[in-house]
């Protein structure tokens, strides 16, 4: 199998409302630049684009075209696009690498969250005769799995606490994130629930942000960039998308992706967990060693673009390879209700 | 670094109709699914990966609605994508699917694609303006009709042929049992007394709105050679992009359409489309289209794409038959279409297209477009391998 | 740089949903107060029922009645209630497990209070008085203290329900760009302004985030003349929802002089069959007084009744 590595990587700075549009550019256009100028790339050095957004958070249909005049597409590219995480644009991009079409792709993802009310569209991505019809929160739904998690003793409110409070000491040093600083887990559990038994730290705020990824092949890759991290799993499930009939305390789409792409051997793992209690049973499910440093970036409590947040995750795992601090790492992205559907990308230095 | 071969296992489609009140979403999917399983002769089970694609979610009123057809669609365990590319997104399905047995991933890959549009109105959904914008003057399919004016311009074309595409492709569905519309009896002379809609478009001359849903089942080399029915190679696939509007944009022969085109050929060693493809099923949604594909795809000199049409070569039977299926003309389940377009060719070079069948049809051109004639995608698949 | 504008969006529609025999099945019993799940290939009772073998992925062929009462296997609290949700008082979301079901329901429960919700609590539906076939003819279920007694199916509708109709209503606020803001505000105050793309050199209007093809944003104003060229055009016949003139009438792309593309807009002021591609036309505005921040203040573009530009002046643009 080819070698694919990722090069680059940029954020847009993860913010509760962008001043910009729905269709990305503004957020988009800075980070193209950093990428291009991290790798040295120009846009016609790029072989294959492919991203990641969704209509229903910019409110209208087709709003992923506009994206496309960040690309500056003329003369024509070639490109595409999912109505997924970025993430899944990343494997779009890897599995166009590996067909030997483009030896360089481009994968990015963005959202503006803050345009719409957030919480009450995803009530959109349930069975639409059987439960959108009730609206059900998010939030509630993520509670749901918490409860189960909580009465089987499976994790506590204090561990979960305790995410939180990692997460906001580790988004220190990420100057992208939206929220960090320093917390006790007393303090927070000192705070009321919001949808009990889930507390406001408990869950990711609500995001604008955008990401982008660069993956080359081969020598190309080397060529980039001094560090490349090197792909050598990339795996991703669907769990069924009736709430009710699987157990929602596990999560076998991210142990079937994990072990397919071996991620019980990481030293960093980025989880891409909205809610504390999701990273805890993440942890369990990818059998992550327990040496394994969980989202040092702060991961997506401290910052959740929708539709960029899993691939956002991709590309710090990447940057601790491309900058040293790790030989082996993971970026995991999930999508749909309740860790429905989840995707792992181990990569690791050579 | 290689592509590996893949094959088109088989084929299967719905009943298209304005409306499909008999099923749900799940159920229209799987319509298409369960025949192009039997058309391989494999179960769901057998399927390694997954790809779904539609166009907006707004069609539905559905948020990603892989999450909700995960379990219809066999996909628990298993990997799914769901790619949207507006109107070209049933070609972009098909391209992903087959990259993803072509990079030597799976074995054998479930393209599903498809479009209830009853559920809301397409025409309402593809009016929604958001504030600032200009208002919609011409409605969706006026945004089309100026172009043809530009290329009737450009090329001096006289006034009939669209009205001469229109009654092929109709004609053509009559011998089709999927299509929506079938008109056998349609004439020139009825195609030009129906109402003009956005002159020069005449009523005729455009696409329904349909519900339906493709389903194609592609397979590895191991797969094709041990299938017991004729399968389709796929030889080579391509994908372009350009903006929708910027200066200078040619609307009638769009770059994007024509780099698609040479790519393909290129790949698959074409020199003379014209001469070397036996059948084209191409994105024709208004009928003029079908001229100014044939230029864009390189099957004719620009200004002269009309002249195949008009000598009668694009019909069943002629140098260069064109959606002998009827094509969007006839079936237009928007996030369906493109995966149709590339089913049919299939079906051709498998022998399978019944009463619509060209005979002898052994390399066949699928071809899609959507937004403003902004995203291309096409294959090309050859009842052997090279 | 001044803040840009926004304004609301509202998406609206009342989808249409057919239904399927399995869910057809299934509203139509809540109906008449029954609730059914699918028995599965491996002898499991799905509720709701799948349409779909979850093991077989056969088309689901038998459905069982169950409930009406059930258990609640995990809940949390909805302390603000939001608009389309099943009440307009604090509630609880649960999945409910309903007997004789082996997979759970999610819905809400009306408990009054978040102390009065648990794990383990039993429930049963509380019904529709006016049901229609929905999975709102159970409007919530209630908490149910001991046995429930069986309660007598209700006669339901004349027919069988194969459709619902679910309204989507949402709300957005929806931003233009800075570029777009510059260009909606000199249009309050009459000026066109295009925006010229400093790789390029092409000016836009309206204007985009970025130049499409460089990928830039375009940066530099330029004031445009209210005057251009029709390039290509339409002659709109067919009515449609929001139309604003009654048909027959023109759309047209015009380009402005100075503009290097062209943007639609209506063509008044003389027959339709007298608009040719080249035509030369200027705006005609709305009184000033009615002016805001929007292309509506140019209410259409008129013949000028100069000589049509050469076709060679804008072939480029077609």
């Amino acid at each position: 199998m080819t070698d694919v590595a990722v090069v680059g990587f940029a954020e847009a700075p993860n913010v509760r409302r962008t001043g910009g549009t729905t269709n990305g550019v503004e957020m988009l256009v800075p980070i193209f630049r950093q990428v291009l100028d991290q790798t040295g790339l120009t846009r016609a050095d790029i072989g294959f684009w492919c991203s990641g957004s969704s209509d229903y958070l910019a409110g209208r249909a087709f709003s992923f075209v506009s994206a496309v005049d960040a690309i500056g597409a003329f003369p024509p590219v070639m490109e595409s696009h999912v109505e997924m995480d970025g993430a899944w644009a990343l494997y779009e991009a890897w599995v166009k690498v590996l067909t030997g079409e483009a030896d360089v792709a481009l994968a990015y993802g963005f959202g503006k969250s803050s345009a719409g009310d957030l919480r009450r569209v995803l009530a959109l991505q349930l069975d639409p005769y059987l439960l959108a019809p009730l609206w059900p929160d998010s939030v509630a739904i993520a509670a749901l799995q918490a409860r189960l998690g909580l009465d089987k003793g499976i994790w506590t409110e204090r561990g979960m606490a305790e995410v939180a409070v990692r997460s906001r000491a580790a988004a220190r040093s990420n100057p992208n994130a939206q929220l960090s600083g320093t917390v006790t887990a007393d303090e927070l559990l000192a705070r009321p629930v919001i949808a009990d038994p889930l507390r406001a730290h408990d869950c990711a705020p609500i995001t604008d942000g955008a990401a982008v990824v660069v993956i080359a092949a081969g020598d190309r890759a080397r060529e980039l960039c001094r560090r490349p991290a090197w792909i050598t799993g990339f795996e991703h499930r669907i769990d069924s998308g009736a709430l009710g009939a699987r157990d929602l305390t596990a999560a076998p789409s991210a142990a079937a992706a994990g072990a397919a792409a071996r991620a019980a051997t990481v030293d960093i793992a980025e989880l891409h967990a909205p809610f504390t209690h999701q990273e805890l049973l993440l942890r369990d499910a990818l059998e992550l060693p327990d040496s394994a440093r969980i989202s040092p970036s702060g991961g997506a409590l401290a910052g959740n673009p929708m539709f960029a947040a899993g691939l956002a995750r991709i590309g710090h795992a990447a940057r601790q390879i491309m900058t040293a601090s790790a030989g082996r790492a993971l970026g995991h992205a999930t999508s749909g209700p309740a860790l429905q559907q989840n995707l792992v990308c181990v990569l690791e230095a050579r | 670094m290689s592509s590996q071969r893949a094959a088109v296992l088989g084929t299967g489609q719905t009943h298209h109709r304005s409306k499909r009140p008999d099923v749900s979403i799940a159920g229209l999917c799987r319509e298409a699914v369960d025949r192009a399983l039997a058309d391989a002769g494999v179960e769901l089970a057998d399927m390694d990966a997954v790809v779904v694609g539609k166009a907006p979610d707004l069609f539905e009123g559905v948020m990603m609605p892989e999450l909700y057809l995960a379990d219809a669609l066999g996909a628990v365990g298993k990997p799914l994508l769901r790619v949207h590319t507006a109107g070209s997104v049933g070609g972009a399905t098909g391209v992903v699917a087959a990259s993803l047995v072509q990079a030597g991933l799976h074995r054998r890959v479930l393209a599903v694609a498809f479009e209830k549009q009853s559920e809301s109105n397409a025409m309402w959904a593809l009016s929604i303006m958001p504030p600032f914008s200009m208002p919609l003057l011409a409605g969706a399919g006026g945004y089309f009709a100026p172009h043809v004016r530009s290329y009737i311009r450009r090329s001096g074309a006289p006034a009939h042929i669209g009205a001469m595409v229109a009654v092929k492709d109709r004609r053509n569905g009559a011998r089709n049992p999927y299509a929506h519309l079938q008109q056998p009896g349609i004439t020139l002379e009825s195609v030009q007394a129906s109402p003009m809609l956005w002159d020069p478009v005449r009523y005729d001359e455009t696409c329904p709105s349909s519900d339906g849903a493709c389903a194609v089942v592609i397979g590895d080399q191991a797969a094709a050679e041990a299938s017991p029915h004729p399968v389709a190679w796929i030889r080579a696939t391509s994908m372009r992009t350009e903006p929708t509007m910027f200066a200078g944009k040619d609307n009638v022969n769009p770059r994007a359409g024509a780099d698609a085109a040479a790519a393909l050929w290129s790949r698959a060693g074409i020199s003379r489309p014209v001469d070397q493809i036996d059948v084209a099923e191409i994105y024709v949604p208004f009928s003029w289209f079908e001229p100014m594909w044939l230029e864009n795809l390189g099957f004719a000199a620009p200004g002269d794409g009309w002249k195949l049409t008009e000598a009668g070569e694009t019909e069943i039977g002629g140098l260069i038959p064109v959606n002998p299926s009827g094509g969007v003309l006839c079936s237009n389940p928007i996030g369906a279409s493109g995966l149709l377009r590339f089913a049919e060719a299939a079906m051709q070079v498998m022998g399978k297209a019944g009463e619509h069948q060209v005979a002898g049809a052994r390399t066949a051109l699928g071809h899609a477009y959507g937004g403003g004639s902004q995203y291309f995608s096409m294959w090309l698949v050859a009842d052997c391998p090279d | 740089m001044t803040t840009p504008l926004s304004a609301p969006l509202e998406i609206s529609f009342d989808y249409t949903r057919s239904l399927g025999p399995v869910l057809s099945k299934f509203m139509t019993a809540l109906a008449e107060r029954r609730i059914l799940g699918s028995l599965a290939s491996d002898g499991r009772v799905c509720v709701p029922p799948a349409e779909f073998d979850p093991v077989s992925f056969a088309p689901t062929q038998e459905l069982v009645q169950v409930g009406p009462s059930g258990t609640v296997l995990t809940w949390s609290w909805q302390p603000e209630p939001r608009e389309g949700q099943p009440l307009d008082r604090p509630f609880g979301w649960a999945l409910i497990k309903l007997d004789g079901a082996d997979t759970a329901m999610l819905h809400a429960v009306d408990s009054g209070s978040a102390s009065r919700m648990s794990t383990g609590m039993r429930v049963r539906p509380r019904w529709s008085e006016s049901p229609s076939g929905r999975i709102t003819d159970i409007i919530c279920f209630e908490p149910a203290a001991g046995e429930v007694e069986a309660q007598p199916a209700a006669a339901g509708k004349a027919s069988a329900t194969t459709m619902i109709t679910t309204p989507v209503r949402l709300h957005y606020q929806h931003s233009a760009s800075a570029e777009e803001s510059r260009y909606l505000l000199a249009l309050r105050q009459g000026k066109i302004i295009g925006q010229r793309c400093p790789a390029c050199g092409k000016v836009y209007v309206p204007p985009r985030g970025a130049c499409p093809v460089d990928g830039v944003p375009t940066t530099t104003d330029v004031e445009l003349p209210d005057r251009g060229t029709v390039t290509t055009f339409c002659v709109v016949n067919v009515p449609f929802q929001g139309q604003r003139v009654e048909p027959p009438y023109v759309a047209a792309a015009i380009l402005l002089d100075g503009a290097d593309i062209a943007f639609q807009h209506l063509i008044l002021g003389c027959e339709p069959s007298a608009v040719r591609m080249g035509m030369r036309v200027r705006a005609v505005w709305k009184p000033p007084e009615q002016w805001g921040t929007t292309s509506e203040n140019i209410d259409h573009f008129e013949p000028t009744g100069e000589p049509d530009a050469p076709y060679d002046s804008y072939a480029h643009q077609l």
